[in-house]
């Protein structure tokens, strides 16, 4: 890959936080993140705003739902 | 018949109910898991407790075609993806646009920006995010790409699984969930600019 190597970090940042680069690949990434403020910053900031989403997206069971799937076992297959 | 049938059938039939009630089981300790992805793939919370409830029923009846010892959380999504499509949900008011394709760094910056200085601090983005921002946004990009940033993102599946219970090659849900978090940080740029 030629060209600016913060674009290729940028290529690399969404594998990297799902933790799905090769190791060569792993290892680019890492090296140029030690000397790069500009890009570790954005990794941070990716990595903040996956945990952000998450837990604003999070909704729990509203009460009397497990209840109901209770009442559900023993459904026959032919119902 | 031989002389061990009637023994043999009360056996096969105690070993079925005790297969069955720890399967029923283990499905129920999953349902908080399972209503949480629910919830963010649908409208409302009334549709999502109702696409929950037929899940479990169709569950139980099926019971018997799940492989004991395979990911289960994954096998009861499988049957609530394809309950959800098949209730429709074209009726959807979400547009069926494509996503912009806009670049990572971009939109990071983007949502930096809004606060009109360069630094550029997760909290400090966030902060000026309403609190359901992120559950509109969700809500806003196109079902196919909000299907795979939910199963990934929301609900923890591997690309495996979420490519298993979307029944598409991992490479559709690699490039979908690409999207779909750039659709999604779309979004929210947006909001955080206004």
């Amino acid at each position: 890959m030629s060209g600016d190597p913060c674009d290729r970090c940028e290529e690399l940042l969404q594998d990297f936080l799902d933790r799905t680069l090769t190791d060569v690949e792993w290892q680019e990434a890492e090296g140029h993140l030690a000397g790069c403020d500009y890009c570790a910053r954005r990794y941070r900031f990716e990595e903040s705003l996956r945990k952000y989403v998450r837990t604003s997206a999070v909704e729990r069971m509203p009460p009397g739902l497990m209840a109901k799937l209770d009442e559900l076992r023993g459904l026959d297959a032919t119902a | 018949m031989s002389e061990t049938g009637p023994d043999t059938e009360a056996r096969r039939i105690a070993t079925q109910a005790r297969d069955r009630a720890r399967f029923e089981e283990e499905a129920l300790s999953l349902a908080d898991q399972v209503y949480r992805v629910a919830r963010r793939l649908v409208g409302s919370r009334e549709e999502a407790e109702d696409l929950v409830q037929e899940t479990y029923a169709r569950a139980f009846r099926s019971w018997s075609s799940y492989t004991p010892g395979t990911n289960m959380r994954a096998w009861l999504l499988r049957i609530l993806t394809n309950l959800n499509v098949d209730r429709g949900r074209k009726i959807q008011r979400t547009p069926q646009t494509q996503p912009l394709e806009e670049s990572d760094y971009y939109l990071a910056n983007k949502m930096a920006s809004a606060g009109g200085e360069e630094v550029l601090e997760a909290d400090d983005v966030v902060e000026r995010l309403s609190q359901d921002s992120v559950v509109k946004a969700l809500s806003e990009i196109p079902p196919q790409f909000r299907d795979v940033v939910v199963l990934v993102d929301i609900g923890d599946f591997t690309y495996a699984d979420a490519a298993q219970i979307l029944d598409v090659p991992i490479g559709t849900v690699m490039s979908r969930l690409h999207r779909g978090r750039r659709a999604l940080k779309q979004h929210l740029a947006e909001e955080a600019l206004t």
